[in-house]
């Protein structure tokens, strides 16, 4: 009491009590003025916040996955659609007997001991919440098989939904690549929960991959109300999914599969180019794995059977396959003669064999072709008038025309990786091994050995560009905005020096005759190629072992053709590409397999006609025979096999980089000892 | 207060203004209670109503009665209540379990909660005997000390800290408006200030403490010991100024919030009827407080001036704590909202409180007729 007075009277001590007492009251006041006031804080200022929580506590959202968007062809058909699905799916968290769910869902589904082994395989891997697919694509009555035992199996989850179509198979494999479910890292990245919603596929390569953006379209919900204990209330509105846009191609997809179909066993690619648009009309590399069932989740011995195959399925060869270009560059050489003021009748002679130096480099022909000039020496590819002109001006003279006509350049196509390959010059070998150029050097490049690697996209490039003395650039979507190629300013009258050549190729007497289209009205001019993957030592020479079938598959040459058609007026620009081919089946080699291809472009009947003539010696379309090869592979297999790594991206890249190691240490190889040459 | 006319004078003797207000808390409660059965009367707003308007009655019949009759009687029902206390202990002990009541057949007695008006009875009694010169004495302290320490410990053995804190309010409370020397409030506070810190980093258990961070940021736990807190400010902050609604509570009626018809009731209502119910009920609860605090000022004897400041006091404890913890400003101890939470006991010790109240007000307001006279 800080009061001057003690209380010592009744009436000192009711005056306490009256100040006490009102202190208290006003005390009291105080504390209610808080609480109001921190009710108006948490009701007013707060609410907001506290909307949104009790909205989150109250309504359960589901994602609705959103139908992807087409990939339709340039006249609108189908590459990529969707079409209804009935699948089965594992939420890993509500699971509770997992072998004895298994071992049900199994004799209801008829699944297969490899299917089981990817269940479990994705099990472990699994994040808790993330669906693992047991399987879709199912019929009505195995669905509904499931479906009325639900009960008995916690975590098992039946939907009706949508499922990615390739039609063409895998003819379209390497073009539109596949879709699969989203990785723990993609969705560590993203943080979207669409990601782990059940049945939500994304691009996992090809333009799925890079135009994924364009192609997913926005998830719906459905929204139900639920209390706390996860009891349903009631539905509410559903939002439905915006479905992804559109895309479409260039591609003519008639053309695509027909150009896949007609590659037949090889391991090979085709590219068709407009000569004018630079529209990539088809783009083919086979073999290659079946999207449709890699979308359905890939099962570990088709994984084997893909990754140990020696025609690498798994590559998309068109732009991650680089090739020595052999002879199909003669033509493009002999331009850049021309734009070196070489006479294109000027003679050079070929005896078979020229000395430089110690090295002694050979003619594909043994005899020599005697006196030659350039409008012969590229129908006859001969190799001496090359090795000569290369000698004389060296190949920095060359390289410019090279880049000029699209090699060694990276395109902006929609697609994960280009490998753009090696337009060698002086400068460049100095930076890249520190050596000087040598005549070897130059004379190796003259004819498409030696340090030079290229793309099939660039060789369909260096024949369009030819073709047309016009800036091709390759496109891939319709809808891009589109320049008319520039001209390149060739001097028209070298153009038509150079056609005349590519038309004399196949239609007079050269090297390419098996490229005859037998079209009415329709020329085909082109340039064949033959890339050596090893040295042909003396030895060799000496055992006569110079043919390809004397050596294994992976020795053997490759087989290549660039060519464009109608000759006289081109509209249509090709390059074809047979791994080891070796020109060993005629009516499998590069020439005859093009003439087909631009065939289809002018007369499509007589193409069919003579691809179902040619599918007869090889054992059918694409899917009966990789039917066959299945059931070869698994028949032969009796160890157990490992499980497909999860990022399948990663394992095929390095698929592809191993491919390309093998072609670029070969190259250099063949370069470093002359293919052609002997050194004693 | 109102002279003679149609109205009989034992009937317009009656509190009517404060009834009326009794009344508009009690029967708001009903239609909370009724909301938060999902629209209907049972389990709860049916049983409430009928305990309501019997301790209504009560409180009536008690305001008839004479102060004295609660003077005298303070002691005793102290006696009882502690024996009753320590018999509850025991029981527990033996069953071995936390029990709070004793099963009398007709009613579950919960002595403790009874304890919270015996305790201002009681020591409002003790300073009214007190010479009014010994107040400033050792010897006007520690008698307080003990009547109220006694109860206080066996309730926090039950273990029940918003009870035993309950009992300590109240017995303070008298103690200070008894005239206790200010500086003995000041220097508890602060060394009570000082302590907490000390105790929080010392004497707790890990598991303790963490409680204690949970009440202070129950968000960072919000399914596990932050739940209450966290639904019941969802539920408040949701509704905001004009609320969702009668019968469209979401928090409430999907069970997201928890014990939303007995210590969390006042957010199932605010969640309804937003702000402006809060406040209004805020505001009842305040006049109710005041017009206890001012029978206080009013009344004539010492213990009569003690026991009405306490008791109000009393009602007011059992809102500001009630509210402070739906709202997130004090930990989870379980005191319900008077009048309004679902629940005999609460209700009885309040309608006991303000019964008590009105007799003393009677008496006060016949004091200055008579003075008038």
């Amino acid at each position: 009491m800080n009061r001057p007075f003690k209380i010592v009277t009744e009436a000192a001590q009711s005056f306490s009590f009256s100040r006490r007492a009102t202190m208290l009251g006003l005390g009291q006041g105080a504390v209610g003025l808080v609480l109001a006031g921190r009710m108006a804080w948490l009701s007013v200022a707060e609410n907001q916040h506290y909307k949104l929580l009790s909205e989150s506590n109250r309504v359960n959202m589901t994602l609705i996955p959103p139908r992807r968007g087409w990939i339709v062809d340039r006249h609108g058909a189908p590459i990529a659609d969707n079409r209804t699905d009935f699948r089965v799916d594992i939420i890993p968290d509500r699971l509770e007997h997992k072998e004895q769910t298994l071992s049900l869902l199994s004799h209801l589904l008829a699944l297969t001991a490899d299917d089981l082994d990817r269940i479990q395989t994705d099990l472990k891997r699994a994040a808790g919440f993330q669906p693992v697919q047991v399987e879709q694509n199912l019929d009505w009555e195995r669905f509904a098989a499931v479906s009325v035992r639900i009960p008995e199996m916690p975590g098992v989850a039946p939907t009706r939904g949508f499922a990615r179509n390739y039609p063409l198979g895998a003819a379209v494999a390497h073009l539109v690549g596949y879709v699969g479910a989203a990785s723990a890292e993609q969705y560590e990245k993203e943080k979207n929960p669409l990601l782990v919603t059940p049945g939500f596929k994304l691009g996992k390569d090809g333009l799925e991959k890079t135009l994924e953006d364009r192609l997913r379209g926005k998830p719906g919900a459905k929204r139900i109300e639920v209390t706390a204990r996860g009891k349903l209330v009631r539905e509410l509105a559903t939002r439905p999914d915006i479905p992804g846009q559109t895309v479409r191609l260039t591609i003519d997809a008639g053309l695509q599969e027909y150009a896949a179909r007609r590659l037949g066993p090889n391991s090979g690619s085709v590219v068709v180019l407009d000569t004018l648009t630079g529209d990539m009309l088809a783009m083919v590399s086979m073999p290659a794995y079946d999207p449709n069932s890699f979308s359905q989740g890939i099962g570990r011995m088709e994984w084997k059977m893909l990754s140990e195959d020696d025609h690498v399925p798994l590559m998309n060869k068109v732009l991650q396959g680089l090739y020595p270009p052999g002879s199909t560059v003669k033509p493009m050489h002999g331009l850049a003669l021309l734009q070196n003021g070489v006479d294109p009748d000027r003679t050079v002679f070929c005896g078979g064999v020229l000395q430089v130096g110690r090295g002694r480099f050979h003619c594909w022909k043994r005899g020599g072709h005697g006196a030659i000039n350039m409008h012969r020496a590229i129908p006859q590819s001969c190799d001496i008038y090359f090795y000569q002109m290369a000698r004389e001006l060296g190949y920095d003279r060359f390289a410019p025309t090279a880049r000029q006509m699209g090699l060694g350049a990276q395109y902006d196509l929609p697609f994960v990786s280009q490998y753009y390959g090696t337009v060698p010059d002086s400068a460049w070998k100095e930076k890249k091994y520190g050596k000087p150029w040598t005549v070897a050097d130059s004379i190796n490049a003259s004819i498409g050995q030696g340090y030079l690697l290229v793309n099939p996209m660039q060789l369909a490039v260096m024949a369009a560009r030819l073709s047309s003395g016009r800036e091709i650039v390759p496109r891939i979507l319709l809808d891009q905005p589109h320049r008319p190629a520039a001209s390149l300013n060739l001097d028209p009258e070298h153009i038509r020096v150079i056609r005349e050549a590519m038309w004399s190729v196949v239609n007079h007497g050269g090297t390419g005759g098996g490229a005859r289209m037998y079209v009415d009205g329709v020329d085909m001019a082109g340039k064949t190629g033959t890339a050596q993957v090893r040295r042909i030592t003396m030895a060799d020479r000496r055992a006569g072992r110079t043919g390809n079938a004397s050596f294994p598959f992976k020795l053997r040459d490759h087989a290549l053709f660039v060519g464009f058609a109608p000759a006289d007026n081109p509209r249509y620009a090709c390059s074809v590409v047979i791994e080891h081919g070796g020109h060993l089946i005629t009516n499998q080699d590069a020439p005859q397999t093009a003439a087909d291809v631009m065939t289809y472009m002018f007369d499509r009947d007589l193409a069919m006609k003579r691809l179902l003539a040619a599918e007869e010696t090889w054992g059918g379309d694409i899917a009966t025979r990789m039917a066959a090869k299945r059931a070869a592979f698994m028949a032969a297999q009796n160890a157990p096999v490992p499980p497909p790594p999860e990022d399948v991206d990663s394992a095929r890249s390095n698929v592809v980089e191993a491919a390309a190691t093998t072609d670029r240490t070969a190259a250099p190889n063949a370069a470093a000892e002359g293919s052609p040459e002997d050194g004693e | 207060m109102t002279g003679p006319g149609f109205v009989p004078t034992p009937v317009a003797q009656l509190p009517w203004k404060i009834t009326l207000l009794v009344f508009a808390i009690g029967a708001f409660g009903l239609v909370v209670l009724y909301s938060a059965a999902g629209g209907s009367v049972s389990p709860w707003a049916e049983r409430q109503a009928t305990t309501f308007f019997a301790f209504l009655v009560m409180a009536l019949i008690m305001s008839r009665f004479p102060e004295s009759l609660w003077k005298n009687a303070a002691f005793p029902v102290y006696g009882i209540l502690m024996v009753l206390l320590v018999l509850v202990e025991a029981l527990g002990a033996v069953r071995g379990g936390a029990q709070r009541w004793l099963d009398l057949g007709f009613i579950r007695l919960q002595p403790s909660e009874l304890m919270k008006p015996a305790i201002v009875l009681a020591t409002a009694r003790f300073y009214s005997m007190l010479p009014v010169r010994e107040i400033r004495r050792f010897g006007a302290i520690w008698p307080a000390a003990l009547l109220i320490g006694l109860p206080a410990g066996l309730v926090m053995m039950q273990p029940d800290l918003g009870t035993a804190l309950m009992i300590t309010f109240g017995g303070i409370t008298v103690m200070f408006l008894a005239g206790i020397p200010l500086r003995l409030f000041i220097g508890g506070a602060l060394a009570v200030a000082v302590a907490i810190p000390v105790a929080f980093s010392t004497l707790l258990h890990d598991y303790q403490r963490k409680r204690v961070l949970i009440f202070l940021d129950p968000e960072s736990d919000p399914l596990g010991a932050g739940y209450h807190i966290s639904q019941s400010k969802i539920a408040i902050g949701s509704g905001g100024i004009f609320g969702k609604g009668f019968l469209h509570g979401t928090q409430s009626h999907l069970d997201y919030l928890p014990e939303g018809h007995t210590d969390f009731v006042f957010a199932t209502m605010a969640e309804e009827w937003g702000l402006i119910g809060g406040c209004l009920l805020i505001l009842a609860f305040m006049l109710l407080v005041r017009w206890g605090v001012g029978v206080g000022i009013r009344a004539q004897s010492r213990f009569s001036r003690l026991a009405a400041a306490g008791l109000s006091t009393t009602i007011f404890f059992y809102v500001a704590i009630n509210l402070a913890m739906v709202m997130g400003l004090a930990p989870v101890v379980g005191i319900p909202l008077p009048l309004v939470s679902y629940g005999g006991s609460a209700q009885l010790t309040i309608m006991l409180c303000i019964g008590m109240l009105m007799s003393i007000d009677r008496a006060n307001r016949s004091a200055t007729r008579t003075e008038r006279i």
